[in-house]
């Protein structure tokens, strides 16, 4: 099987371009606006987009992103509504992959088997569930390969060489390498170090190895670009997408622009780090 | 009747950390290998004598171990019915069971080199705990805590700040123990080289479930003892609260196989179970939080929903995954008792024992005064009092004097 994913990696590949990928939560800060969001990201230049699930408590996320999170469930986000949000997308891009990243408790409520239905006929290509270790593969995640999605696991800097085969065995599309140990929104990584881990990680996989956490500015981005296969910024987005709100929490006539600006600078960064390294 | 029985109620986990569906490892992949090291580092640990040694000294001569179990005269009397005996935990250093379980992981993170200790609570008894026991062996200490329970617990605060460590009030989602949970478990991820997590009850990732049981279950087996130098027999039934559920596992376990044994645990059901509450097993259903599959109060797009208790011990969407399994598999019997019943038992057991108990095992009380009336004379009664209510007299003052008014 071949997903959006695996055909995005192949053709950046051929252009021999590392990949910008974007995360934002869904239904943040309402489904109409987040719907506008998630449009605007691939013309902005985002060549994958992450969409987040809102959870109440989304233990490995720092206040950026819970607060956006806890925006969209007040809002009426659920996640029946999250894979509408998706249908929607599809309607006018079917090429750009999106993947769902979030926590267990929501899709093990909806039923796992249903929501791998749904999801897949929505559109999604691919799921980053932060709270399903290898441990627990068989609760989603070799449903999900099954039923065609790409599931995407998280390696991190205490993710070892023992382990690391253990972690990669059932991952497809990309590796998520988590460049620090820590929440999202946090410090930022430093770029050698994540040039030693993905070289590390590289030695057992051939898949593209994405790093992200910690990364905030178009520099930042190209400094990981150099050295990942891509980079996923969502944080700094989230923040961006909430310094646009009025004092009630609503979105402004700013708060589409605030995201795809700060996307396209973003780009751009990543965009000229392969330039550089020609 | 022919229902599949386990051949031992005990013998759970798994070796992946499950009883039955519950229980598990839901963490992300930066915790795994510390989990798997904590696992390790346990396994070792039961099986070194010295490890049990040192501890046993520490429970007697620290921790004032082993805990009376006494006859509760007048409040059978009272009653009158089934004889009831208190198993006396708030006699313990620290004032409740709490201390029993810390002393068991700080003795682990010194056999694993860690210096750095953090904890979360509600009441503050497990971060007293925590405090008491860090500086006994010289450890940092971080305690986060929900902000509501930052200021009903006032007390226990200043008592944690004393003992040398940190108290972090917790300010995100509702701001009580589940967010302190969720705050503890993000500061672990980032400091995960240097840190050990002492969680407080009977959840969280595997092996936490079971090794918070394990250190707990000296409750059960000195009750076991006990009995039998008092009466010479088992006793036959057993009640104890539950907000994640530690001290009623700690009492229960040791009795799972004797089937003789009726148990109950109470679930601390708020105003009412239709309206605010935190009873997870009444109200609840299975999800997946906080590294474990358990009874979760939850909305219907699995959003977890705030909890309410007066006891803010009790005040916890969730409980331990090997209650979650005991219930589906009908050995135990989950009950909820009410604030007001709780602070009915509060002022009954004070008055008539003279003893002064924390609201979580007030709740207790509050269904033996309806359990026991029911039993026969020589019917033997247990009741975990797991903690003293020095903590809660303020607010229960509050409470009283607002109502005379
Ligand atoms: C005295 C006392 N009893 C009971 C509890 C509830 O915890 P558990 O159910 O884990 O015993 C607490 C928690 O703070 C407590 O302080």
């Amino acid at each position: 099987m071949t997903t959006r994913i695996d055909t995005r990696f192949a053709e950046l590949k051929k252009q021999g371009r590392s990949a910008f990928v974007t995360y934002v939560m869904a239904g943040d800060p309402d489904l109409t606006t987040s719907l506008e969001i998630v449009k605007a990201l691939p013309k902005a230049g985002s060549d994958v987009i992450e969409l987040g699930i809102p959870f109440t408590d989304p233990m490995a996320d720092g206040p950026s992103i819970q607060a956006a999170g806890l925006r969209a469930l007040k809002n009426g986000t659920t996640l029946k509504k999250t894979l509408e949000l998706v249908r929607g997308f599809r309607k006018d891009d079917n090429v750009t992959p999106l993947v769902l990243m979030g926590y267990y408790n929501p899709i093990y409520i909806y039923g796992v088997d249903k929501f791998l239905a749904d999801a897949k006929t929505s559109g999604v290509d691919g799921l980053i569930i932060v709270d399903l270790p290898p441990e627990e593969d068989e609760e989603l995640c070799i449903p999900a390969l099954k039923a065609g999605l790409n599931f995407i696991r998280l390696a991190t800097p205490t993710t070892d060489d023992k382990r690391l085969p253990a972690v990669l065995s059932n991952t497809s599309g990309f590796v998520y390498y988590v460049s620090i140990a820590g929440i999202t929104g946090a410090a930022a990584a430093d770029a050698t170090a994540v040039g030693e881990a993905v070289a590390r990680i590289k030695r057992h996989t051939n898949l593209p190895i994405c790093v992200g956490f910690g990364i905030r500015t178009p520099e930042a981005a190209r400094a990981i670009a150099e050295k990942a296969d891509g980079s996923v910024v969502g944080t700094a987005l989230v923040d961006a997408l909430k310094n646009s709100l009025d004092a009630d929490g609503h979105a402004t006539a700013k708060t589409v622009s605030a995201v795809a600006e700060l996307t396209a600078a973003l780009a751009k960064g990543v965009r000229g780090a392969q330039q550089a390294a020609e | 009747m022919n229902i599949a029985k386990p051949n031992s109620y005990r013998s759970g986990p798994d070796e992946r950390g499950h009883f039955g569906i519950f229980g598990g490892r839901f963490v992300a992949e930066t915790l795994m290998p510390l989990i798997l090291d904590l696992e390790k580092a346990y396994t070792e640990a039961k099986a070194d004598p010295a490890f049990q040694a040192e501890m046993d000294g520490y429970l007697k001569n620290y921790v004032g171990r082993p805990s009376p179990l006494y006859f509760a005269e007048r409040l059978t009397e009272h009653l009158g019915g089934a004889k009831i005996y208190l198993k006396r935990e708030e006699l313990n250093h620290t004032g409740s069971h709490k201390v029993n379980n810390v002393l068991g992981q700080i003795m682990l993170a010194r056999r694993m080199g860690k210096k750095r200790i953090i904890a979360e609570t509600g009441a503050g008894q497990h971060g007293v705990a925590t405090a008491t026991l860090c500086a006994r062996f010289g450890l940092e200490c971080i305690v986060y805590m929900g902000a509501v329970d930052v200021e009903r617990q006032q007390q226990n605060v200043i008592r944690m700040e004393m003992l040398g460590a940190t108290v972090m009030p917790v300010q995100s989602g509702t701001r009580t123990l589940k967010d302190a949970m969720n705050e503890a478990l993000r500061d672990w991820v980032t400091n995960v080289h240097n840190t050990f997590y002492c969680i407080g009850t009977v959840a969280g990732p595997h092996p936490y479930p079971t090794l918070v049981r394990d250190f707990q279950s000296i409750i059960g087996n000195e009750t076991k003892a006990q009995m039998q130098e008092i009466e010479g027999r088992l006793p036959d039934s057993l009640v104890a609260c539950i907000g994640g559920g530690s001290n009623a596992m700690g009492l229960f376990h040791p009795f799972l196989d004797d089937s003789t044994v009726e148990i109950f645990g109470v679930e601390a059901a708020g105003h009412g179970l239709t309206q605010l509450h935190a009873a997870s097993i009444a109200g609840g259903r299975p999800g997946v939080l906080h590294g474990n599959r358990t009874y979760l109060l939850m909305d219907a797009d699995g959003q977890i929903q705030d909890a309410h208790s007066i006891s803010a011990g009790l005040d916890y969407p969730g409980i331990g995954p090997e209650h979650s399994w005991l219930h589906e598999i009908g050995r135990v019997n989950y009950l909820s008792a009410t604030d007001d019943e709780a602070l009915a038992a509060f002022q009954l057991l004070s008055k008539l024992e003279g003893i002064i108990p924390a609201l979580e095992p007030a709740h207790a009380i509050a269904k033996v005064m309806e359990l026991a009336p029911k039993r026969p004379k020589d019917h033997l009664m247990v009741v975990n009092l797991s903690g003293r209510g020095d903590k809660d007299v303020p607010q229960v003052g509050d409470i009283l004097k607002g109502k005379s008014k």
